[in-house]
């Protein structure tokens, strides 16, 4: 066997440990680690597993509700009540520095990675949705980035089997050469059902199942939490792990499977920090110690060193602790399904991870300390330099549209407004048979059914339930003001379920951010926890888990603060899934929410698309975010779905109440190249003090518009008012353009026309 | 009417056919293990879609060695009806029960999307209570369902009216534009010579409920299960 390299400061430093640290794990081994140690407590106290820069703010959200059964930061993904002894588990994670060294295996990897932390829950994973961000489309170093994130989405989604049903994709320059890809699944599972990721039982033995360890996705945990810049993308291109969805699929048959015998005392899987993180975690949840010999573990190259196969990720692997006397099961399932397994080690009561290779101890560590007690920081926040020149932004210099006919034109074609129909078509979204709205509109809404259950249900009258699913985030009004902008991010999600006729149960969020270091980064993601932390209050969503990923940045600087938020909810009945393009000619076409925001300086346009796009400009105080106003709009329009008065209904979000009301006309696909339309007369002259670009085109929060039969339009009107919500009828649906009248004019659009620049948009720049 | 649904590793729509002909229709469906080398009592097979062996080497071509297709072989060769669904097809092309082959789609890209198929013929047990003219809305969800065959093959397929569905524009046209892969003929779906063979890329047991807003893909199914057992055709 080599030598081990001595541990030097160098050493240490590459390891991304801080010489404090080190002699924190100095105290901690009472002694100098090894080399194996070292890369073992690299890994363990990377951002990407302890949290150490975020810890202290996270522990702001709101993470209690009477239908938490597992709540954030317990498992390895939280699980909700939804009633009926039944139960959803979700989670978002990302994998942005994977994706950005290798587009197709980083994405791919990453749904793989999630879809394992929600089956090792015990739940059978059914739906997938995810958060992309980009550069812009004229760099084809972005496009190439582009194509291979979603190929690689579906590569893995399509052949795994679970169907990829919503999702958001914007292109800003913030992302050029740091992409993000924020990757969530939901899986279901009955109370009874719940698994969990704890070392129980001394005696008890543990096994490894699924592929052999290779080299593959070395310290990939380790990579993530530091800054990306060409050289370490280059050099790191080994800490890219490669996918096997077919794999996948059989482990976690397999695994749900061997769950139901009952024989399974624990069971995490292998994701981030690979074999160490899941046999020290697993022993700390337990109150046990752990010991295993690494040459028990398959392996797929020769000659790997004790510190290799630790730190590998290769992909699809599970650690299982099973109960002493029945390792039977594990080998006659496993075999069925012809994974590979093998028994590595034993649950032990000294609390120690204790590692050997061929019986020589190669590692010997307190497993609790190394998995909880890795530092904590509270960083220095400062309020960015650059926000005072945002507040100061007004619309003095900005010439208000006259004739808005070519603005909505841009708006529509601006491929982060534009249809994502090319992404979405290489997802299967359809599989498992039970997506009732399918990608395109606000929210997707998915069915669980007794098969949705690992094993099955029996019950005689499966008591069927419906999941809506919606992922937000506008990152550009984050940036501008990330307190008011995180709230929105929460708000428009919750808007977005209440518009598919659900009400929010729970959250999960992916803090995307730049270098906790730089006082100004920590300060975004300070205000912008704070934020999301108020929005889930108001919306009784708590935190369920999530995932935080910093470092994301590009030698030009950081991303843009992203922290996206993905919501689950439920809708009570099946007729009140609702959706959001016209139904048919004659209804009438309602406004909830204020037209205008006079209390608003810039009327709604900072930060928004419509400056972005027609005056090149990203700046301005975004509009505020009322929670309670929200909170008022949501279930309003809930109470008006399920009393069916709603035919339709859209939020109002990038690009405004224009944008909205053209994606009403034309967002419905019977069919491939069979887009349908239907066209609208909408009259907002009555509406004054606002310019005309800021009616269209402003973004203020808590609006929605819906449409209901001509004979419910006063019904629906008077109620929203009475419960606090302003309404009002704006206007009939009805031929095949969209026309719009204002105080300053009349303005019409041939609705097949903007339908073409919507649709094709990405596709033309991706041809 | 007794069904057997085959699973492969990575077969992914195994539970959605079981979920349709059991839950939807009414009829007693069992899944048959790939390791299986007898198929039991059952009077029909269905070979569901998915990723049969991580669609390794080439779709389907590892799926024709597995025991259970030998049964299947066995089962159609003494006029036993057979519907391949998606990489069903492509097994059942794979394994010389149908003519063709499935190659890559010409956009190179996977595509999930709804299509509107044209009921080329209603001379098989698969098409034969198909309303006619009806066109029939289902979905897709395939990388490679480009069906491809000979010169001589494809003359063979239309003498003898093997094709039993294109791809069509909602007026019923086949046209290039209603494609969605580059199929030779637009072909979505065909059957033997002898008829009791038959595969299709569409998915209908995505489209057999009103629930998921879509339940042509039924049709389908209440054809054959009709033409099995006349005496259950809805009057």
């Amino acid at each position: 066997m080599s030598a081990d390299p001595a541990i030097t400061p160098e050493l240490i430093a590459e390891h991304g440990l801080t010489p404090e640290e080190y002699e924190r794990i100095q105290e901690i081994v009472g002694r100098e680690p090894n080399f194996t140690e070292l890369g073992i407590f690299s890994v363990m106290w990377s951002e990407h597993c302890s949290y150490k820069n975020t810890r202290a703010l996270l522990k702001g959200f709101p993470v209690e509700s009477p239908r938490v059964l597992v709540g954030a930061g317990e498992e390895n993904a939280g699980i909700l009540d939804i009633g009926d002894d039944l139960a959803i588990s979700f989670k978002i994670e990302s994998h942005n520095h994977p994706s950005a060294v290798e587009p197709f295996q980083g994405a791919a990897t990453g749904v793989g990675g999630i879809i394992r932390d929600i089956f090792t829950m015990g739940a059978r994973p059914v739906c997938a949705i995810n958060s992309l961000r980009f550069g812009e489309l004229d760099n084809s170093e972005v496009r190439r980035l582009f194509r291979g994130v979603v190929s690689g989405i579906a590569h893995y989604g399509n052949c795994f089997g679970i169907p990829t049903v919503a999702g958001e994709v914007y292109f800003d320059k913030s992302y050029e050469g740091n992409p993000l890809v924020n990757a969530f699944a939901l899986g279901v599972l009955r109370h009874d059902q719940i698994a969990r990721g704890a070392a129980k039982g001394v005696g008890n033995p543990v096994f490894y199942v699924g592929p052999a360890t290779g080299r593959d996705g070395l310290a990939g945990a380790a990579f993530a939490s530091q800054d990306l810049t060409e050289e370490s993308a280059e050099q790191q291109r080994s800490a890219v792990q490669v996918g096997d969805p077919f794999m996948e699929k059989l482990c976690m048959e397999a695994c749900l499977e061997l769950l139901a015998t009952g024989a399974v005392a624990g069971i995490q899987d292998m994701g981030a920090a690979g074999l160490t993180c899941s046999t020290c975690e697993t022993a700390a949840r337990g109150g046990t110690g752990i010991e295993i010999d690494l040459a028990m573990v398959p392996q797929r190259s020769p000659g790997m060193t004790p510190y290799e196969i630790l730190l590998s990720e290769s992909q699809e692997r599970m650690l299982i602790i099973v109960t002493k006397g029945r390792e039977e099961e594990v080998k006659r399932i496993f075999d069925k399904w012809d994974l590979p397994w093998a028994e590595i080690g034993f649950v032990t009561d000294t609390g120690q991870m204790v590692v050997k290779n061929h019986g020589v101890v190669v590692a010997d560590l307190p497993a609790s300390k190394l998995a909880d007690d890795a530092p904590i920081y509270h960083r220095e926040a400062k309020e960015p330099a650059y926000l005072s020149e945002v507040r100061s932004f007004t619309l003095a210099g900005v010439e208000d549209v006259e004739d808005p006919t070519e603005a909505l034109e841009k708006l529509l074609e601006w491929p982060s407004i534009a249809s994502k129909n090319w992404v979405y078509r290489q997802y299967d979204h359809m599989v498992r048979a039970n997506t009732m709205v399918n990608p395109g509109s606000d929210a997707a809404v998915i069915r669980i059914k007794a098969d949705s259950v690992p094993g099955g249900d029996d019950r005689e009258d499966f008591p069927e339930k419906l999941v809506a699913l919606a992922v937000d985030c506008n990152a550009s009004h984050v940036y501008l003001d990330p307190y008011e902008g995180s709230k929105a991010a929460v708000a428009e999600c919750a808007r977005n379920l209440a518009c598919s006729g659900a009400t929010p149960i729970g959250t999960t969020d992916n803090l995307n951010f730049g270098n906790p270091h730089n006082p100004e980064l920590f300060w975004q993601l300070k205000e912008s926890v704070r934020g999301l932390a108020e929005g889930c209050t108001a919306f009784d969503a708590p935190v369920t888990g999530g995932n935080v990923s910093l470092y994301n940045q590009n030698p030009d600087g950081a991303i843009d603060p992203t922290p996206t938020v993905a919501m689950a909810g439920l809708v009570e009945e099946e007729r009140h899934v609702t959706t959001q393009w016209f139904k048919e000619e004659g209804d009438a076409v309602i406004l909830l929410g204020e037209p205008a925001d006079t209390e608003d300086a810039l009327q709604g346009l900072g930060g928004s698309a419509y400056l972005q796009v027609v005056h090149e400009a990203k700046t301005g105080q975004p509009p505020r975010c009322n929670l309670e106003i929200e909170r008022t709009l949501g279930t309003t329009l809930l109470g008006l779905i399920q009393s069916d008065l709603v035919k339709s209904a859209h939020d109002c979000s990038e690009g405004g109440l224009a944008v909205a009301l053209a994606e009403c006309t034309f967002s419905d696909l019977e069919a491939r190249n069979t887009p349908r339309f239907l066209g609208a007369e909408i009259d907002l002259s009555t509406v004054e003090n606002v310019r005309l670009d800021a009616l269209l085109f402003g973004e203020i929060h808590g609006r929605v518009v819906i449409t209901t039969s001509e004979l419910d339009a006063v019904k629906a009107v008077e109620r929203a008012k009475l419960l606090g919500v302003p309404a009002q009828r704006i206007g009939t649906v009805g031929g095949k353009q969209l026309k719009l009248r204002t105080s300053t004019g009349e303005h019409h659009w041939e609705v097949v026309g903007l339908h073409d620049l919507w649709w094709n948009s990405i596709g033309n720049a991706m041809a | 009417m007794k069904f057997a649904v085959l699973q492969f590793p990575g077969s992914n729509c195994d539970q959605d056919c079981v979920h349709v002909l059991q839950n939807v229709l009414g009829h007693p469906t069992r899944l048959l293990w790939h390791k299986e080398s007898v198929l039991g009592d059952v009077d029909a097979v269905l070979v569901p879609g998915g990723f049969s062996y991580g669609d390794y080497l080439r779709t389907g071509s590892i799926a024709r060695f597995s025991p259970v297709m030998q049964a299947v072989k066995e089962f159609a060769d003494q006029g036993g009806p057979v519907l391949g669904i998606c990489n069903g097809f492509q097994i059942l092309c794979e394994a010389g029960l149908l003519p063709g082959a499935l190659i890559r789609n010409r956009s190179l890209q996977f595509r999930c999307e709804h299509v509107y198929l044209k009921v080329a013929t209603q001379e098989s047990p698969f098409t034969q209570a198909i309303p006619e003219g009806k066109l029939l809305r289902i979905p897709i969800a395939h990388g490679e369902g480009n069906y491809f065959c000979d010169a001589a093959t494809l003359e063979e397929l239309e003498a003898r009216d093997q094709i039993l569905f294109q791809y069509a524009d909602r007026d019923g046209d086949v046209t290039d534009h209603a494609n969605p892969n580059g199929s030779l003929k637009n072909i979505a779906g065909i059957c033997n010579t002898a008829r009791n063979v038959a595969g299709m890329m569409p998915h209908p047991e995505r489209a057999a409920e009103e629930a998921l807003s879509e339940d042509d893909g039924r049709l389908i199914f209440e054809s054959l299960i009709a033409a099995l057992n006349p005496a259950s055709a809805p009057a």
